[in-house]
């Protein structure tokens, strides 16, 4: 297969002419607006909701409670316990008690505003230590805690003797995704029965699921429709199931299409945050560094509901470590649930975590035993061949520490580290600093889940192709991608083919598009289908124009036998349409299998890996604490690139996401009262603190893909974080092992809170 | 149970070209207008807070964000939106630009960045790194980074000046 250095996006023209229907941008006619009454409140026992009021406002169609629901009254991918409206508690601020549908979503926000309800108040738990106290309240009946993972690697009951010990504590914070474009849903009534759902949603079949079982409805008759999305990062999962079960609840008993936008205040207090931890590591080490021994255990808060904690712990059970080798390993990695925000999947899930502190305490073993961060993890990290501490054997080519040679060598690292840490000392109020972070990630889902995914390729008698499939575009380029192994496949141009958002109706479940799957399950589907139908279509011309198969080709948007071009795509296809031939053929593909026991926690965790690194240079200023970060070198290895531009692009962005999350970003929440709800406070970084960017990538093919390609959307923002704090160390001696970055850290080596509420934050619930 | 109504008044504005009357309430937001009573929904809104720039449009030359702009305060200005860039299935340079470089991603932003972009190329035909940087900086983009943009729109600079006379 061939790399596509420079081709335009599939789905570009919309969305530079302004043209693109998002899902705000739906204007069904005879349209209804929903909106909720929220809880207000982070713990409390509902007495009683009186929606007399709401009923008499004016415009007003329709108010429902728990008790109007059909079907179940919660969903959830582990546990099916978040309400879709809360019938005994609110377990956190942003829990809806009661929706309302009416002619404006003026009167429908005024109408939600006057529902009454009488609570007991229940304390609040604030964080994961308070939730495992043994006198603490259950936030649900049984246990406050969620999930408990473990690994045990190595003999023994203790670790083995070493010439050093280590222990650090790290902590990180609520991080919200910030997709620009806020959750929006438009749901009625099916002309047969059942309901239609369209709007911005992630995950389409798992959305599908909760709505059949919440209406009480077979799979057959919910249609749920993607519309272009405005950024997801994981983050239109639950969030979007929520609305979606609303809207639809609303549209059937009205009889009417009803539109529901959350606004971004009510999207941070609904939508799920990124897993807080707080990771305590120790390690053994000889004393040139070698590593002997690691315990690891990290606590993190699940929130109100369980959501996806159970697989995000996973992953960080399972790469806790790091890319290093250590033969003695005891991980344990809790969650807890708490009154604040639910905790799910974002970006990353559950990596930038554990690579925060790993790569921190890496550099604080090289610090240990007067080793540069290069040459600690030269000596520790992975080669070829070995095992990790689930007891898998790492597939393919280890390219660790390839990766880590390579941003060296782009940044100049072990010069620039140097001269820095020589500088410390002397004058000046701005000082530099570079770091370096390294990460290895199992791809796909893993043991987590189903893997497998389809993708639908249909040739039409002029020689156009439209393209469907299970796995969505989020603004990632999934889309394009799958386009370009399609038109790769069949000699084809980029501009022929038009892709059609997803639609549940219309393509199989293909599981949710998460984990950096996207190009390696979809394009494997797409060039699964494209196969059958050039080996279709070739057979055909063989019959028909007399040789072998092997003689015929398509390329060129022609096809050709041997050097002769016979003729254009465009008069094949109709002619093999002519003769009965089908254009149409469905792709699947299915993940090679993976195994997990989770009681010691071992096993083929994920099928294969990939490896990146980067490095950081930055300026912070000692007097104000500010920093800046002026280049970050980055290398992945990716199997193969599909799309360069593509692949920069995601580096690009995974890169400054990382930046916001080390530096700025942090969704801070007092008592179970969210305290963060807008941009004006959860600073993004803009086009003025964005660094510069060298993007690299190594491809060795992976035997494991069908197209070569594994993964990279994720890879690209785990390991910003860490090499910022180590930069950050580098320039001025001091360690931050809490994130993110601010100011306050840097300077003074704490964060200073507001207490109390400042006066636009007065009013609490919107 | 009433809900407290605002005065309405008449205005009068030309969005893209057009002239427009309507009668509408007084605390109507010139991003509402578009989108809700013109049916417009190339301006996107993202915060309604004046934060994300996804609402940006040109307000007599100038970009603002319409989601704190009050149409009733405006009354009698030319509003350019997205949706007046290209002419048919001609895009401008700079929207070619934006799709060479890949510098729409989601593309939740692109309508906002474009015309920011668009401001700061009237303006100044040949900007520097820092002053594209600066141009957009009031608006926010969660997937690229800014890289791709920064460079599409000097490429798109590129293209104008090659083209002048
Ligand atoms: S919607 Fe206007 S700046 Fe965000
Ligand atoms: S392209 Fe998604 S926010 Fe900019």
């Amino acid at each position: 297969m061939k790399l596509y250095p420079q081709h335009r996006r599939v789905d570009g023209i919309g969305k530079v002419t302004g043209k693109a229907i998002f899902g705000a941008d739906q204007m069904p006619g005879h349209l209804l607006y929903g909106a909720v009454k929220r809880a207000g409140i982070p713990h409390a026992r509902i007495v009683r909701v009186d929606t007399e009021k709401a009923r008499n406002c004016p415009g007003v169609r329709a108010v429902l409670t728990a008790k109007d629901i059909p079907g179940a009254h919660g969903f959830g991918i582990v546990v099916p316990h978040q309400r879709v409206l809360a019938d005994d508690k609110v377990r956190y601020f942003g829990d809806g008690v009661a929706a309302v549908a009416a002619e404006t979503e003026e009167q429908a926000r005024f109408a939600a505003e006057q529902i009454e309800i009488e609570y007991e108040t229940l304390p609040t738990i604030s964080s994961p230590e308070e939730a495992l106290k043994s006198d603490a309240p259950l936030v649900h009946e049984g246990s406050n805690l969620a999930v408990e993972h473990r690994v045990r690697h190595g003999e023994g009951e203790k670790p083995p003797d070493a010439a050093v010990t280590l222990e650090r504590t790290y902590r990180t914070q609520h991080a919200e995704h910030s997709y620009i474009e806020p959750e929006a849903i438009v749901a009625w009534p099916a002309e047969h029965g059942g309901i239609v759902v369209k709007g911005s949603v992630q995950n389409l079949f798992s959305t599908r699921r909760s709505l059949a079982a919440v209406l009480d409805l077979p799979l057959n008759k919910v249609q749920v429709i993607q519309t272009t999305l405005g950024g997801s990062f994981g983050g239109k999962d639950e969030a979007m199931t929520l609305l979606s079960c609303r809207a639809a609840l609303l549209a059937l008993a009205t009889g009417r299409p009803v539109k529901m936008v959350n606004s971004r205040e009510e999207s941070f207090i609904e939508s799920y945050k990124r897993h807080p931890y707080r990771l305590h590591y120790e390690l053994g080490a000889d004393k040139d560094g070698q590593l002997r021994s690691m315990q690891i255990d990290i606590l993190a808060d699940a929130g109100a509901y369980a959501s996806t904690s159970q697989f995000v712990t996973w992953r960080s059970t399972v790469q806790a470590t790091g890319p290093y080798r250590v033969p003695w390993v005891r991980t344990r990695v809790r969650a807890a649930f708490t009154n604040n925000n639910y905790t799910g999947a974002m970006r990353g899930f559950g990596s930038p975590q554990v690579n925060l502190a790993i790569e921190s305490f890496m550099d604080e073993l090289a610090e240990e035993v007067g080793k540069s961060p290069l040459e600690i993890r030269r000596l520790n990290a992975y080669r070829d061949g070995d095992v990790t501490p689930t007891g898998q054997q790492l597939p393919g080519k280890v390219t660790i520490v390839e990766a880590l040679e390579a941003v060296a060598r782009a940044s100049d690292f072990e010069r620039k580290w140097r001269e820095n840490r020589a500088r410390q000392k002397e004058a000046g109020a701005i000082k530099r600093g570079i770091g370096l972070a390294c990460s290895y990630r199992g791809v796909s889902l893993g043991a987590e889940g189903t893997d497998a995914a389809g993708t639908l390729v249909a040739i039409q008698t002029d020689g156009s192709v439209t393209i469907s499939s299970g796995i969505t575009d989020m603004g990632q380029g999934a889309q394009t991608a799958m386009s370009a192994v399609v038109a790769e496949a069949l000699g084809i141009s980029l501009s022929q083919i038009r892709f059609l958002n997803t639609d549940t109706d219309r393509v199989p479940d293909s599981g949710p598009t998460v984990a950096s799957r996207a190009t390696i399950m979809g394009g494997s589907a797409a060039y699964d289908a494209s196969i059958a139908l050039r080996k279709r279509l070739l057979e055909f011309s063989a019959r028909t124009y007399r040789g072998d198969d092997s003689d015929f080709r398509l390329e060129d948007n022609a096809l050709w036998r041997c050097d002769e071009r016979l003729m254009s795509f465009h008069e094949f296809v109709d002619k093999a349409f002519a003769s009965g031939i089908s254009l149409m053929a469905l792709g699947w593909h299915k993940a090679p299998k993976t195994t997990w026991r989770e009681e010691h926690g071992q096993g083929t965790a994920y099928f294969t890996y990939v490896y990146g690194a980067n490095a950081a240079e930055i300026e912070v200023d000692t007097q104000t604490g500010q920093v800046r970060i002026l280049d970050v070198w980055v290398c992945h290895e990716v199997g193969r690139v599909i799309s360069y531009a593509q692949a920069c692009g995601q580096v690009y962005g995974g890169v400054v996401m990382g930046m916001g999350y080390g530096l700025l970003e942090e969704y801070y929440q007092e008592q179970g009262i969210p305290r963060i709800k807008n941009f004006d406070e959860y600073t993004l970084a803009t086009a003025l603190d964005a660094p510069n960017i060298h993007a690299s990538f190594l491809e060795h093919p992976d035997a494991l893909s069908p197209i070569g390609a594994k993964s990279l959307g994720e890879p690209a923002t785990e390991i910003c974080a860490p090499a910022v704090l180590n930069a950050i160390f580098n320039a001025t001696g001091r360690r931050i092992r809490e994130l993110p970055a601010s100011l306050e850290r840097v300077l003074l080596g704490r964060q200073l809170r507001r207490h109390g509420i400042r006066t636009s934050l007065a009013k609490e619930a919107p | 149970m009433t809900l407290p109504e605002s005065d309405k008044q008449p205005v009068r504005l030309r969005v893209n070209g057009e002239s427009i009357e309507r009668v509408i309430p007084a605390d109507r937001t010139l991003l509402l207008f578009l989108r809700d009573d013109l049916g417009m929904t190339g301006t996107k809104c993202g915060c309604e807070i004046g934060e994300c720039g996804a609402c940006t449009v040109l307000l007599d030359g100038n970009p603002v964000c319409s989601c704190l702009v009050l149409v009733v305060a405006v009354d009698g200005a030319d509003v350019l939106t997205v949706e007046s860039l290209a002419d048919g299935d001609n895009l401008t340079d700079l929207q070619e630009a934006f799709l060479d470089h890949d510098a729409v991603h989601c593309g939740f932003c692109t309508p906002g960045l474009l015309m920011s972009a668009e401001f700061l190329l009237q303006r100044n035909p040949e900007p520097t790194e820092l002053e594209i940087r600066t141009a957009i900086s009031g608006n926010l983009c969660r997937c690229t980074g800014y890289v791709q943009i920064v460079e599409a729109i000097q490429d798109a600079a590129a293209r104008r000046r090659a083209k002048a006379p």
